[in-house]
């Protein structure tokens, strides 16, 4: 970095977590309108990295998953962090990771800022939801995911939790 | 894309259907207008409603989510909510769901108006 600019906000200036840096990193304030924009990165970057055509609506589809799952998980909290969705290109494979800011179970729930014990939270469990209709729409994305995706990893920590998901490459299904 | 929606009665063998047709895209932003939709045509007395979603590009497990919402709200009037698709990318989505055991899935809407079981 040079020295004579100002350094990046604070919210850009973290490592990413990842064995490598993301190929594309996007952070996003938790509003269901930006969880299309996330859809559109998401499928723009895979198909650069060589992910299938035919695959592509799957990882819309499952970008869109667990994006909405991480807005809904940050609204229900009250959480004012982005989301953060790391896209990264792999040598046979590409890979998204979704984040969220809410601590999974085992945390602390006085630091959670809900201070609701009830069923701990992150990305290992259900968010609450008072509206009838949205009931189970979070185990309902969860399901979509897991039918659609081969590769998927659901883990959570007092940091928060991390839906991470992959899908092949062209460079890994053309093998020599 | 956002939603577009438009509504039209149509008679059929079984009595008025109110056919809703469906463009666009249906996610965590955009549902929430399906689901007023489906709420007031139901509080206006819609019991028996055809969901056209021939014109939809996406759907997530929000829209499935308002989807049953709405059939739970026709069927506590006795009536019905019978979807019109044809796109295996949306289809795939009730199926991996399960959902295609939950919804009459028809080909053309006026299948679905003219189906009467």
């Amino acid at each position: 970095m040079p020295g004579d600019t100002p350094g990046p906000p604070e919210a850009y200036a973290r490592t990413f977590e990842g064995d490598g840096m993301a190929t594309v990193e996007l952070r996003f304030s938790a509003q269901p309108e930006h969880v299309r924009t996330a859809r559109l990165v998401a499928a723009a970057v895979a198909r650069r990295a060589g992910v299938d055509e035919a695959v592509l609506d799957e990882v819309r589809l499952a970008v869109g998953e667990a994006c909405s799952r991480a807005v809904g998980l940050h609204r229900s909290h009250g959480i004012t962090a982005p989301v953060s969705v790391a896209l990264t290109e792999e040598e046979k494979a590409f890979s998204i990771e979704v984040g969220d800011s809410v601590p999974g179970p085992g945390a602390d729930p006085a630091e959670s800022g809900a201070g609701d014990a009830s069923g701990g939270s992150g990305a290992g469990s259900a968010r609450p939801d008072s509206e009838a209709d949205g009931e189970g729409e979070d185990e309902m994305g969860l399901a979509v995911i897991s039918g659609l995706v081969d590769d998927v990893e659901v883990r959570s920590g007092a940091g928060g939790g991390v839906i991470r998901m992959s899908w092949p490459t062209a460079a890994a299904v053309v093998s020599p | 894309m956002d939603l577009s929606l438009s509504t039209r009665n149509v008679s059929g063998p079984g009595g008025d259907r109110t056919v809703v047709e469906v463009g666009g895209e249906i996610d965590v932003y955009t549902a929430p207008k399906l689901r007023e939709q489906l709420v007031e045509l139901v509080n206006d007395g819609s019991y028996h409603l055809v969901v056209d979603m021939e014109g939809v590009d996406f759907l997530d497990s929000t829209g499935l989510g308002v989807l049953v919402g709405g059939l739970k709200r026709v069927r506590a009037h006795e009536g019905s909510l019978r979807l019109v698709c044809n796109q295996e990318r949306i289809l795939k989505i009730f199926r991996i769901t399960g959902l295609t055991k939950v919804f009459p899935i028809h080909t053309t809407v006026d299948e679905a108006v003219a189906a009467t079981d």
